[in-house]
């Protein structure tokens, strides 16, 4: 009997030592870590797709096999996307009815900066700003209506804008503000979080089955999935921007989609497009 | 014979047509089903079947066919209950697919 209460006491105290122990590291695990999750990001498809080099993931479905990497070379020859990007390039040196151009509301004249979209405005609203949501708002300061977000005119612009960025490496920066923080995990809960009536996550698809089948479909892997954006997809026989891969990808798993461009979805680009950071931009894409 | 009428009475039970169901049926059902896709919505989490079913309730309600109506209603309400728990269970859930 008297031998049992130093035990006991051991026991608490030891308990509450694994309970002091384990306390820190538990809160450290839930503070975002965009740093170490890109490297764990990263890793992984390098791991999975030990063949394929870095750069080669932006190609999505078209880095996954020898045969679609041959159709993807031969389309390039003859790319689908190239209508798009003339009219892009068209509208973009347009003077609006007030004279200025979308020139005038981007760094560099808009030229060679696409790898640095989405950023988080830190100074003004302390939200995402994606290169869609900058194209309509330079519109409407300067007096015109704003575009549709998902097709048509937004996807000629953000062609052309990628157009004059390719290969420049994905830099999107995550600012040491709890705002940003706050946004980039929201974008990542966003990604693993199982929506829709089948039940799927983005990252089903894009982490668990890249190279799968579903359906006809090749899945493109996560990594770099965006540096392509936008693209024409031969399935919906024209181009489309991120918003609209977005929200087809959320009708496809019986999920109502937000609005393009709501804050989930701008969070989301932004977790996805940190994570690639250092791929190279390809866009305008083109897939099946 | 007690036994036999007892019998008698249940298979006559079994083999009376179900009462057709009423506009207040419909009414009922959809208002149920239409707060449950509510609160799927607060949790930005509804699904398009669940818009499907509500708008083939109405559909069938106008047309009179309240039978259809309450079963579209009540199909509706199924589904944005799935949906609200998938929203709750993913809440916390999310976290074991991340790759870390």
């Amino acid at each position: 009997m008297t031998m049992r209460l130093p035990i006991r006491l051991a026991s608490v105290a030891l308990a509450f030592a694994v309970v002091a122990l384990a306390g820190p590291s538990a809160r450290a695990a839930d503070t975002p870590d965009p740093v170490a999750d890109a490297k764990a990001f990263q890793k992984f498809f390098k791991d999975k797709f030990p063949q394929l080099k870095p750069d080669d993931f932006v190609n999505g479905p078209y880095s996954m096999n020898e045969d679609l990497h041959r159709q993807w070379e031969e389309k390039e020859q003859f790319p689908p996307y190239e209508f798009a990007l003339e009219a892009g390039k068209e509208m973009f040196a347009k003077p609006f009815k007030n004279g200025k151009t979308y020139a005038d509301c981007f760094p560099n004249g808009g030229i060679g900066i696409r790898q640095n979209y989405p950023y988080f405005d830190e100074k003004e609203e302390g939200k995402v700003i994606t290169l869609e949501l900058a194209l309509n708002r330079c519109r409407e300061a300067n007096g015109e209506a704003p575009l549709s977000y998902v097709k048509d005119d937004m996807a000629s612009l953000t062609a052309y804008m990628a157009y004059t960025s390719r290969g420049k490496p994905m830099d999107i920066k995550v600012p040491n503000d709890p705002r940003a923080l706050e946004a980039y995990e929201n974008g990542k809960r966003y990604f693993y979080t199982r929506r829709g009536q089948l039940n799927f996550s983005c990252a089903t698809c894009h982490v668990q089955s890249p190279g799968e089948r579903i359906r006809a479909e090749i899945l493109a892997p996560a990594l770099g999935i965006l540096n392509a954006m936008p693209i024409y997809r031969s399935e919906w026989s024209g181009m489309g921007t991120t918003s609209r891969r977005f929200t087809t990808c959320n009708s496809q798993i019986r999920g109502v989609p937000l609005s393009p461009q709501d804050e989930d979805y701008r969070d989301l680009e932004y977790f996805l497009s940190y994570v690639s950071n250092g791929l190279p931009i390809s866009g305008p894409g083109a897939r099946p | 014979m007690r036994a036999l009428l007892l019998i008698a009475g249940l298979l006559f039970a079994g083999s009376a047509p179900a009462l057709a169901a009423s506009e207040a049926d419909f009414k009922a059902a959809f208002a149920t089903a239409e707060a449950a896709e509510k609160e799927a919505g607060q949790l930005r989490n509804q699904w398009t079947t669940t818009e499907a079913a509500l708008a083939a309730a109405k559909k069938a309600a106008a047309a009179g066919d309240f039978d259809q109506a309450v079963s579209s209603a009540k199909e509706a309400e199924a589904l944005a209950k799935a949906s609200i728990f998938q929203a709750t269970s993913e809440k916390e859930r999310w976290k074991d697919m991340e790759i870390r």
